[in-house]
């Protein structure tokens, strides 16, 4: 420990006040690296097909072309951002497509939406793994990016150009850049929500969640897992496997 | 000329400032009068000539129409139809000069998502401008004619521009001056009309009791107009749209569904600051992180029990 002499009254003590009483936390497994990274590579995609998507939806935000090296890179390169986005989230899908089937729990939480607002967890009933929001998230950008897909493919001029009559691209413009918007306004929701609900984040950034966290927000989840849970509480360890 | 620093400029695509309105639109126009075309293609040969372009050679499969559509270095070509006409029992050569109509209220220009790219002079010509399309492709769903074509080689948006570099000038549209039997005109907007009033009057004398100009209201009147025999039909002139106008979906594209997105995406962006400084994080208190660990004791404690008994 280091020792330093205080400039205000001379006195040596410790630079930090060492708390003698450390809370006990246990940190419960949430995501593995792998789903992490399959997460995150999905996000990534996501802010840069908003960006270019935006780029080419409104003049007011024709700016961020400049982003990707102009607004001819910026038609280029966005179809194929898309791609990618679908390849990764098909991924996510089918890791965690079972654990987002709607329950009856679902039904209940979702009465009590006024209770979920104002942070009144106690009146609410013991969750799995994820609430209705949460699946709603998942469900939504399931069937968002699946329209935005196919009608992605419809007005990719420089290779579907030809493959479909004018009259269906406008269709497909219109449900593209609908879909976009909704599906933007739902991430909105998903990343406050990651603010709001504190202790989220270290899910998917480390892997792990206290358990408290899941004690407060998914505790028939918590249930399910704490026998799989090592036995003693000091040494968890905290990379989360 | 394509920016503001022209007072020519009417209307500029995806641009949020105002234009320069000060000056006097004089409008130009072309009248193309069907009854007078004889199908030499000289307009054509003479568009690629003064732009300088020369399409590729293609196939002959027994029709006239050479080439067989409109390509990104063809910008105007002689559409032919036969039509058996049912009243007379007259076989009808029906030729249309295709090419872009020059819309007063251009359904490319609207939805055209680059800025500069598509612009409207103020004497009514609305030109490309390749140097900042993007090759998107919008401009092609916009537009009522189906006019624009993108460039496999360069990936660019190309179409007719009423040879505005030649009308700048002074002088007609090369395929106005080639045509040997006048069937081309080129004038103000008000004398083509005039013009053309004049024609119908002859057309209907001789007969021809639709005979009409074809200068369609739902795109605001166009800057190439056509003399038609049968101007209660123009979809027989090779698919010439009867009442063409914006598609509805371009239109809520570029209007209803751009305030929708902002407005839905500035709602939940805002809706999530609001909660924060109203309702606050949710946080985890001490007592829930205790329980957990009771919890996952009792769980363990279980778990070595069922393990004893079996």
């Amino acid at each position: 420990m280091t020792i330093h002499t205080d400039v205000r009254d001379g006195e040596s003590r410790p630079l930090r006040e060492v708390r003698t009483e450390v809370p006990e936390v246990i940190y419960v497994p949430r995501y593995t690296g792998l789903q992490r990274v399959n997460h995150w590579i999905t996000a990534i995609l996501f802010t840069l097909l908003t960006l270019s998507g935006l780029a080419m939806f409104t003049p007011f935000l024709n700016f961020l072309t400049a982003l990707f090296g102009g607004g001819q890179a910026t038609r280029a390169i966005h179809p194929w951002l898309g791609v990618a986005l679908v390849v990764s989230f098909t991924f996510l899908f089918m890791r965690f497509w079972r654990l987002n089937i709607p329950n009856r729990d679902d039904v209940e939480w979702s009465k009590k939406i006024g209770d979920v607002v104002t942070n009144r967890e106690d009146r609410l009933p013991e969750l799995g793994k994820y609430n209705a929001g949460q699946k709603g998230v998942f469900w939504g950008q399931t069937i968002l990016i699946l329209v935005m897909f196919v009608t992605g493919l419809v007005i990719w001029n420089e290779y579907f150009g030809q493959a479909t009559t004018i009259e269906t691209q406008r269709w497909a413009l219109l449900a593209h850049s609908l879909a976009a918007v909704i599906a933007i306004a739902i991430i909105f929701v998903h990343i406050y929500a990651g603010i709001w609900v504190r202790g989220t984040g270290r899910a998917m950034v480390r892997g792990t969640v206290t358990g408290g966290w899941a004690y407060r927000h998914h505790r028939k989840w918590l249930r399910q897992i704490a026998g799989t849970l090592p036995t003693r509480s000091g040494s968890v360890d905290k990379r989360g496997h | 000329m394509a920016d503001y620093a022209s007072l020519d400029i009417r209307q500029r695509s995806a641009s949020t400032d105002q234009p320069p309105d000060i000056r006097a639109h004089q409008e130009v126009a072309k009248l193309i009068d069907v009854s007078k075309c004889i199908g030499c293609k000289a307009c054509q040969a003479a568009c690629e000539e003064w732009n300088d372009l020369r399409d590729d050679v293609g196939i002959n499969v027994g029709v006239y129409d050479n080439p067989h559509d409109l390509t990104a270095k063809t910008w105007t070509l002689m559409r032919f139809t036969e039509y058996e006409n049912p009243e007379t029992n007259n076989l009808e050569w029906l030729i249309r000069k295709d090419g872009c109509m020059h819309c007063s209220d251009p359904g490319c220009l609207k939805a055209c998502p680059s800025p500069g790219a598509i612009v409207q002079y103020s004497n009514g010509i609305v030109d490309f401008v390749e140097e900042n399309c993007i090759g998107c492709a919008y401009c092609v769903k916009g537009c009522p004619f189906n006019i624009p074509r993108i460039s496999k080689t360069d990936r660019k948006a190309y179409k007719c521009t009423l040879c505005s570099d030649r009308v700048a000038v002074g002088q007609a549209p090369a395929c106005a001056k080639a045509c040997p039997t006048g069937a081309i005109m080129f004038g103000t907007k008000e004398a083509m009309i005039e013009q053309a009033h004049d024609r119908v009057d002859d057309l209907k004398s001789r007969g021809f009791k639709q005979a009409g100009l074809y200068d369609p209201k739902g795109v605001g009147g166009t800057h190439v107009m056509y003399v038609l025999h049968h101007n209660d039909k123009p979809h027989l002139y090779n698919g010439l749209p009867d009442d063409p106008k914006i598609s509805p979906l371009v239109a809520f594209w570029k209007g209803g569904a751009k305030v929708f997105g902002l407005a839905t995406m500035g709602f939940a962006a805002l809706a999530g600051f609001f909660h924060y400084v109203t309702a606050g994080p949710n946080e985890v208190v001490p007592e829930e992180e205790e329980e957990a660990i009771d919890l996952k004791d009792r769980a363990s404690r279980n778990r070595d029990g069922e393990a004893r008994l079996s």
